[in-house]
């Protein structure tokens, strides 16, 4: 991507992040049973959606495309996306950590929804790890993308698996994870905004990463 | 040479070579048998404690012991230039892979055998009439973590932290597995049948078969180097 798109991309998230917390905090009504702390909804939600599902799914993709093209290029959105999915997964946790201290009472909690974010994450961090111990390039992206394939081809597996762990083990009576209060439409709109924001910032954080790779080479060669 | 042959004949160069030099298998009975007294060690003397226990520490058995007998599956081919050999040689790729794979299996079974015997003489284990579908779990669940395992020691067998790597990338994929694998074996340890765990053995042959199939395709670009 060029230089002035990305930075015409970067002002758009910074535009939608601001517009996010505006309906976050001052549109968007104070949720009636959890108070102000169903807030942090609208940080967690995106960075959830937007790191599993965006992130893994543009790795799962560009993985398969370098196997197939051997495309530098595809090879650097994989790392990239791999990486920011690794962040905003962390996000995920941190924030649904503190999320979980007020409304269900602990930091932590070995629910499925909370162990199957983890265990991406940790599967997100064993891909980084792999690239960062190779230091021939070609063989680390070869690497990286036969893990970066099957990952992502795990997820469905980890989630069905850890479902019935959780539920056959203790079926959630008082620790119903999720969001299930959303009810009024200003909270919708505020949660969709911040998603939205959200998508821009993987996509700005994106072509930042996959354009300092390619300066890298350049500079390199 | 079909495929079937040329799987054969690296399963067989794998087991020949095992066979003369028992380098793999002494080790990991020896190993085997620490992991019981650290178990034992680990949890103390208490039955009902064990009992409970009993699937999951079976299953750690097998993925440590595995963790070492997979690891060091393509390190054999680093020496005398056998790499190039396996990459010169015809046709598919996967063929290699499927007969590291199948000797990687009959190494892990017999791992699994002795653990298992060990857990009958030490534990206490009861398996008198649930052998079958004891063996069918193990059975899934090893060929799974041997697909897993196979591929990624292709994988790490050029890295410097390779021990390092190896287990950080098996460990994290192998979750659904587990899972899977010990409540299975609870289910069968405790007589409640196969039948109550269905929807498990269908994740585990899933698995299993998403494995196999991405190993299959993803190997040469592994063997590459």
């Amino acid at each position: 991507m060029r230089r002035t798109t990305i930075r015409v991309l970067g002002w758009l998230t910074v535009l939608a992040l601001l517009l996010g917390l505006v309906w976050g905090f001052g549109v968007a009504p104070r949720e009636v049973t959890q108070g102000n702390v169903q807030r942090i909804m609208y940080l967690h939600v995106p960075s959830a959606i937007v790191g599993e599902y965006v992130g893994f799914g543009v790795l799962f993709l560009a993985s398969i495309a370098y196997l197939l093209t051997r495309s530098e290029r595809a090879d650097r959105l994989a790392r990239a996306s791999a990486e920011v999915a690794v962040v905003l997964l962390a996000i995920t946790i941190v924030s649904g950590s503190i999320w979980g201290k007020p409304t269900w009472g602990t930091w932590w909690t070995w629910d499925a929804r909370l162990t199957t974010v983890t265990i991406l994450f940790v599967m997100g961090l064993a891909y980084l790890l792999l690239r960062g111990m190779i230091e021939d390039g070609e063989r680390a992206a070869r690497f990286g993308a036969v893990l970066g394939i099957l990952a992502p081809l795990n997820v469905p597996l980890v989630h069905f698996s850890v479902y019935w762990w959780r539920t056959l083990h203790q079926p959630p009576s008082l620790l119903k994870p999720g969001p299930s209060m959303i009810s009024g439409d200003a909270i919708k709109d505020a949660l969709y905004i911040n998603l939205a924001a959200f998508v821009l910032l993987y996509a700005y954080l994106v072509a930042t990463r996959v354009r300092l790779l390619r300066r890298e080479v350049e500079a390199l060669a | 040479m079909s495929f079937g042959r040329r799987a054969y004949v690296v399963l067989w160069k794998d087991v020949l070579i095992e066979c003369r030099s028992k380098e793999a298998l002494n080790a990991l009975v020896f190993f085997s048998l620490l992991l019981l007294f650290l178990f034992q060690f680990a949890l103390g003397g208490d039955r009902d404690h064990l009992t409970a226990a009993l699937p999951g520490l079976l299953w750690l058995g097998f993925i440590l012991a595995g963790l070492l007998a997979l690891g060091r599956s393509f390190l054999i081919e680093r020496e005398n230039d056998c790499w190039e050999g396996l990459l010169l040689a015809p046709g598919d790729k996967s063929a290699i892979y499927l007969g590291k794979l199948a000797g990687n299996l009959l190494l892990m079974f017999a791992v699994e055998a002795l653990v298992l015997l060990l857990f009958v003489v030490f534990f206490n284990v009861d398996v008198a009439g649930v052998l079958p579908a004891l063996v069918a779990v193990i059975g899934l669940g090893t060929v799974g973590l041997a697909a897993l395992g196979t591929l990624f020691a292709g994988m790490t067998a050029h890295v410097r932290a390779r021990e390092l790597l190896f287990p950080v990338l098996v460990l994290p994929l192998q979750v659904p597995l587990l899972l899977g694998t010990v409540r299975a074996t609870e289910a069968v340890l405790s007589r409640e049948g196969l039948a109550a765990v269905g929807h498990w053995l269908a994740l585990l042959g899933a698995a299993d078969v998403i494995f196999l199939v991405a190993g299959f395709l993803t190997f040469e670009f592994i063997l590459e180097g």
